[in-house]
Parts: structure tokens; C-alpha cells; sequence
């Protein structure tokens, strides 16, 4: 569908799509189509010529969704949420939240707590086409709210999940307001039932870290073939906030991952990494714009692809130091092995500098692997498809010195593990995909 | 144990082994010397199963079987070892991981359940002392930052952990100081037995004085040409290799 069709589509059930929303929020649906129709529309993305179908009445699933999957990574408790398709839905019976914690779905928190989004999501900028038809559509997701001081021991999880029968698009939007002082988790997991379906997911995070909070982000793909994910994070950080975030696409179709990051504080820290594991022929894309906006901020960035068979990958990163951002520290690395002569690998790392008293480099390879290590190791006994393992896993294992919580970390070492063997990856708690 | 005959091999077209006899027995230790460019690595290659380096005429027997049919993990498993000129870095690989895969297939091989990491940690911690190597290096990634003589101790440490039937050490010297020779030649010395033989690849006299071979052999443009007793070493040490040349009429 070009975007003529999607807001013909919002026009025709726009009484739906603006009910229980706060006036700024439906003026920014209208600002929305304002800005697609300003999209040029050979440039608007591929991922949404096809014409899936949406479902604007978001008919509830029958029986609990939590059926559909259960997380089994061992030694991991999390608060567990689950958005299917396009609705949120909290597992019940979830022990309580410390005091002032609100995780819930958006559409209520735009009913119960509009005043307190009002600030935050009234300014998001809607030139970027993902973007606004996100907003467009997107009637929930899930709403974090961390008040200042609060530090959530246990992970958030958040299961992304497409699920239907026929092709679909889901669309979908989470915030997340973290105060001062604060500490949270959050583990996204993008899934999808099925492998004859094809699904197209268009999903917005927004994070706003305060001053001195700490926030960990990890987002974890294990889709189909016949996945389209567009997936656009944005995160604003105060001062002296410390922000990891790590993306990490195991198995899918087509992925766009797009993370935008603004260092709005003194001494805010953004460790910001990402694996992308490319076989058959999916396509992963990480576009990633870093903004240093003041002094003594600090970033580093790190993703990391393994290619193989037809599989083409992309990686854009770009990071910009603004005139008033010195004593800036930004470092950013690409690396890519690339395990077949048909894979593809495209790699833009970028640097844009106004300020002169910074330390900032980038760099990026991409590679084969060492023919004389996998040399080195059969003359020792070691299997060849033995030896490409442990060459492929010492390729990635600095990504998963990033991941802080230790259980996933075990897992995503197992699910690699297995991807790079060749054998599907999705988690064993997924049903469905059993 | 091992059986070379006329073996010619090449690498990118151009032939570097041009008719190679050797014949090496349980209980032997062969040097093999000659000047630089003459192919001392590229035979140890090419008995390793390196599949860069292709063999056109002749044949290799080990323990009765063709060397040349089989792989060169398999190689390795039946018995042979190379330690390397160059030892490889292997970023990100830990000398643990390394080793315990390279021994836990060379159980397989023989029919021998994995050891368990307990075992395995304690057959390490054995084996290091023969080389005198560092405890912190076990945690390292394979030769990552190793100095150029730490690279050749753990060469012989790995060939401690395997046992070998044959090894050869090609140039297990080179970059040696002396100190560092001597505890490379000891842990050589030390791991020797009636059973297994070794090969000494080097073009100095220095390593012979402290691994002694029964048998030395001089190669010189792809070819053996001259064999003789330990006392040929000496006779090299004063001649140098122009006496060779003239010998073979250049
Ligand atoms: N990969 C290669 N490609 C081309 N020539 C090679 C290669 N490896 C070795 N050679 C050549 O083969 C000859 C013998 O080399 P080598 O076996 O390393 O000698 P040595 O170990 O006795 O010093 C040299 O002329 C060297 O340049
Ligand atoms: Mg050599």
C-alpha cells in the first residue's frame, strides 16, 4: 500500500483511532497525515508497498495470550508484559510493583495519565515516514513509568508478538519515562507465529532517561522469513544518565532497526551495541544517529554482523558532535564476517564534528574467516565445522560482554550458538514455534 | 612409523618438495637443516595436510596408513603433531576452549569418553610445568599478545597435551633466547619415549646441542641431499651450507 492508502484507511475508521485520546494526541494523528502526504511517494518505504491488512478494531484475542509464550530463560524473573499484534496485556497475577511503578497498556495510560505523556510525547518529530505512520495508527504499546529514586531490581520483559492466520501489519507504541535516580530493565522480544504468514510490524520506543538514571535496553529478534520489522528507538538522556542498549537479530525476514540518541547531559554515558546474524536471505538493517548535543557526554558504539548464504546486511552510523559538545568521547566500531561469497554487506560509518575539543574515531571491516586460524586448529584435532564455531564465537562474544543480565546472556550464548550451527533459534518457551 | 617417498609437491603452481625420501622410526629423533627457502616449512605443511600446498607425485605412509588421504584434523588425531614457524593468533578463542576441543577430539578419535572440566584443568595444570608456562596464559586468548617465545612454549605445551606419535618442530628455535631454548628443548627432551619420534626442523646448530638427533638430514631446493649421523651438525656449524652447493655442483 503507498500512504495514500493508509490514511485512507485511518479516514474511514478515524472515529476508532481517535477515541479516549487526549486533544494533542489526535492533533498529532492529523499532523501525521500531513507529513505522509508530504512523503515523496517513490522514496516511502519499501516495507510497506505490499497491502497487508490492519485490524483497526483490535479484536481481543480469545483465551490468554500468555498460552502463546512463555519465557524460559533459566534464572531470569521478569515483570512480564506481552504485546500481540497491536494490543498490550499484562500477565496476571504479576507481583507487585514498588511504589509509584506504573507499567501499563498506552491507550489507558493516554486516558489516566495524559498530563504526565503530554510533555514527553507531544514533541516527537514526525518527518521521518516510519515515524509517522506509526503515530498514524498506533493505538498501544506499553507505558513505563519509573518515579525518581526507584531502581527495579528484576527485568521488564516485553514480548512483541505477531499472530494471525491471514497476512498483517501491527503497529505500536511504547514509552517509557525513567526519573532521577532511577534503574530499569527492559527486554524486548520480537516474535511471530508461523512461517506462511507474512507480517509487517512498525513498532516506536521512546525512552527518556533522567539525571543520573540508569537504563539497559535489550532488543532480541527471532522472527520468520516472512517478517517485515520496522522498529524505530529513540532515546533522550539527561545528565549523567548511563544507557546500554543492545539489538540483537537472531533469526527474520526483514528488519529495520532505526535508533536515535540524544545526549542531552553533562557526563550521560550511551554504550550502544548490536549483533546481527544474516542467513538465507534476510536483511537486517541498523541505522543508528547519535547526537552529542552538550559537553562531556560520552558514547560507544559496537555492532557487529555475521553473513552468510544470501543474506544482506546494512549498517549506518552516524554520529554528530555539535559545537557546543566538548571534551566529547565517541567511539564507534563495525565489524562483519562475511561467510559467503553471495552475502552482502553494506557499511556507512559517519562522522560529523563541530566541535574541536573531542576524542571521537570509527572505523569499520568487514572479513573473512582466518584461513590460518581454521588451519592452526585442524592441525590440532579440531573439527573444521568445530573450528568455524569457535572462530564465529569469538567474532561476537565482545557484543555479549554487554548484556548485564547474566541468565540472558547464558541464553543468548546457547541461541547463537545454535543460529551459527544452522539450526532455527527460537527460544524453547515459544510454543508456537515448536 | 613414517615412510616419504618421491614426494613433489607445489603451491600456486610453482614446485617446491621436488622428490622427497625419509624414512623415520619409533624411538628417532631427525634433524632436518638447510639453508632458508629450501622447504623445511613447506614439508612440515604438507605432512600437516595444509590445503594450500598440493601434492603431485609420491606417496606418505604413517603407521601403515596414507598419510596424504586424510584430513588434516584427522592427522592430527592418528598422531601427528606440527608445531608452527609462525603460531597462530586466535583472537576471542581462550587457550581453555582451544585446548579441551583438541583433546576431546583426539579422545574421540581413540574411543575415550570427554574429560570432564575438572580432569581437563588438572591435565593442564600438569602439562604447563613441563614448559614452564604461565598460569595466566590458560585464560588468554590462543597466542593473543604472546611474546615471540611464550608462542613456541606453547607449542610444546600443546604437544604435551596431545602425546603425539610423531612431532615435528619446525624451527622451535627461532626468536629463542637462551634461557628460553633451554626450556623448550627440556620440555622436548622430557616428552620423549621409546615410542614416538620427532623431527627437528632448524638451520642453526644451537637447538642440536640440547635435542640430540641420531639422524640429520641437509634439504636444499626441494630435496634431501645429503644424510648423516649427529656428527654432520658440526661439519655444517663450520662449513656453513655453501659447502652444500658446491657438493651438489653450483
Ligand atoms: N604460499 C606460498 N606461495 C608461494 N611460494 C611459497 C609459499 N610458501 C612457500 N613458498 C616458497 O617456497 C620456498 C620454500 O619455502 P619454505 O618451505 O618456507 O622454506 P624454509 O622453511 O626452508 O625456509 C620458498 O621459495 C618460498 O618462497
Ligand atoms: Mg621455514
Amino acid at each position: 500500500m503507498i500512504h495514500d492508502g493508509y490514511i485512507a484507511l485511518f479516514r474511514e475508521n478515524e472515529a476508532l483511532f481517535q477515541q479516549n485520546l487526549p486533544v494533542w494526541r489526535k492533533q498529532m494523528r492529523n499532523d501525521a497525515v500531513v507529513s505522509l502526504q508530504n512523503q515523496n511517494k517513490a522514496t516511502f518505504a519499501d516495507a510497506y508497498a505490499l497491502d497487508y491488512g490492519l485490524n483497526p478494531q483490535r479484536l481481543p484475542f480469545k483465551g490468554n495470550p500468555f498460552s502463546l509464550f512463555m519465557c524460559d530463560i533459566p534464572g531470569i524473573t521478569t515483570y512480564n508484559y506481552l504485546v500481540l499484534n497491536d494490543s498490550f496485556y499484562a500477565q496476571p497475577n504479576l507481583p507487585a510493583l514498588p511504589a509509584g511503578v506504573v507499567i501499563c497498556s498506552l491507550a489507558q495510560a493516554f486516558v489516566q495519565h495524559a498530563d504526565l505523556l503530554q510533555p514527553y510525547i507531544s514533541q516527537l518529530a514526525l518527518q521521518n515516514p516510519d515515524v509517522a505512520l506509526n503515530q498514524l495508527l498506533a493505538q498501544d504499546g506499553m507505558f513505563l513509568y519509573v518515579p525518581d529514586g526507584v531502581q527495579l531490581e528484576r527485568p521488564i520483559q516485553l514480548v512483541n508478538m505477531m499472530y494471525g492466520t491471514v497476512d498483517m501489519m501491527a503497529v505500536s507504541h511504547n514509552v517509557a519515562i525513567i526519573g532521577e535516580n532511577a534503574k530499569a530493565q527492559v527486554l524486548v522480544c520480537d516474535h511471530a507465529y508461523g512461517s506462511e504468514v507474512s507480517y509487517l510490524s512498525n513498532r516506536l520506543t521512546q525512552v527518556f532517561v533522567g539525571k543520573n538514571a540508569t537504563y539497559e535496553h535489550y532488543k532480541l529478534e527471532s522472527s520468520s522469513e516472512k517478517t517485515t520489522n520496522v522498529s524505530t528507538l529513540q532515546i533522550t538522556q539527561q545528565e549523567g544518565s548511563q544507557v546500554l542498549s543492545n539489538l540483537i537479530t537472531l533469526a527474520n525476514g526483514q528488519t529495520h532497526n532505526r535508533v536515535e540518541v540524544n545526549l542531552n547531559g553533562k557526563g550521560a554515558h550511551l554504550s550502544i551495541n548490536g549483533l546481527g546474524l544474516g542467513h538465507n536471505t534476510e536483511r537486517i538493517e541498523n541505522h543508528t544517529f547519535i547526537n552529542h548535543n552538550v559537553d562531556g557526554a560520552t558514547s560507544n558504539e559496537l555492532f557487529k554482523y555475521v553473513l552468510d548464504y544470501q543474506a544482506e546486511c546494512d549498517f549506518y552510523g552516524l554520529i554528530k558532535v555539535l559545537p557546543d559538545a566538548q571534551q566529547t568521547q565517541a567511539f564507534q566500531i563495525n565489524r562483519n564476517l562475511c561467510l559467503s561469497k553471495t552475502a552482502r554487506m553494506f557499511t556507512r560509518p559517519q562522522l560529523e564534528i563541530y566541535a574541536d575539543d573531542v576524542k571521537c574515531n570509527h572505523g569499520s571491516t568487514v572479513g573473512q574467516l582466518d584461513e590460518n586460524a581454521l588451519f592452526y586448529m585442524r592441525a590440532r584435532g579440531i573439527d573444521p565445522d568445530e573450528a568455524r564455531m569457535l572462530l564465529m564465537f569469538a567474532f561476537v562474544h565482545d557484543v555479549l560482554d554487554n548484556v548485564r543480565i547474566e541468565p540472558l546472556k547464558d541464553r543468548l550464548q546457547l541461541l547463537i550458538e545454535r543460529r551459527l550451527r544452522g539450526d532455527k533459534t527460537h527460544c524453547n518457551g515459544c510454543k508456537i514455534c515448536r | 612409523m613414517l615412510e616419504i617417498v618421491n614426494l613433489h609437491a607445489e603451491v600456486n603452481g610453482k614446485e617446491i618438495l621436488r622428490g622427497i625420501n625419509l624414512s623415520v622410526k619409533a624411538g628417532e629423533v631427525h634433524a632436518i637443516m638447510g639453508p632458508n627457502g629450501s622447504g623445511k616449512s613447506t614439508l612440515s605443511a604438507v605432512l600437516a595436510g595444509h590445503p594450500a600446498f598440493t601434492v603431485t607425485q609420491g606417496s606418505v605412509t604413517f603407521n601403515g596408513k596414507d598419510l596424504l588421504a586424510m584430513p588434516a584434523e584427522e592427522r592430527s588425531r592418528a598422531g601427528l603433531f606440527l608445531s608452527f614457524q609462525y603460531p597462530v593468533e586466535i583472537p576471542g578463542v581462550s587457550m581453555v576452549n582451544f585446548m579441551r576441543a583438541a583433546v576431546n577430539e583426539h579422545r574421540k578419535y581413540k574411543g575415550q569418553d570427554p574429560l570432564t572440566a575438572g580432569e581437563f584443568l588438572k591435565l593442564m595444570r600438569a602439562k604447563k610445568d613441563i614448559v614452564e608456562l604461565d598460569n595466566k596464559l590458560a585464560n588468554r586468548s590462543v597466542n593473543e599478545g604472546f611474546s615471540g617465545g611464550e608462542k613456541k612454549r606453547n607449542e610444546i605445551f600443546q604437544m604435551a597435551m596431545l602425546e603425539p606419535c610423531l612431532s615435528i618442530l619446525d624451527e622451535t628455535d627461532s626468536g629463542l633466547d637462551i634461557d628460553a631454548l633451554r626450556i623448550v628443548a627440556n620440555g622436548v627432551n622430557q616428552l620423549k619415549t621409546p615410542q614416538n619420534a620427532s623431527i627437528v626442523i632448524t638451520h642453526y646448530q644451537r637447538l642440536l646441542d640440547y635435542i640430540v638427533p641420531d639422524i640429520v638430514h641437509i634439504l636444499y631446493k626441494g630435496r634431501i641431499v645429503k644424510t648423516a649421523g649427529r656428527e654432520l651438525v658440526a661439519v655444517l656449524e663450520e662449513k656453513g651450507y655453501d659447502w652444500i652447493k658446491q657438493e651438489v655442483g653450483e
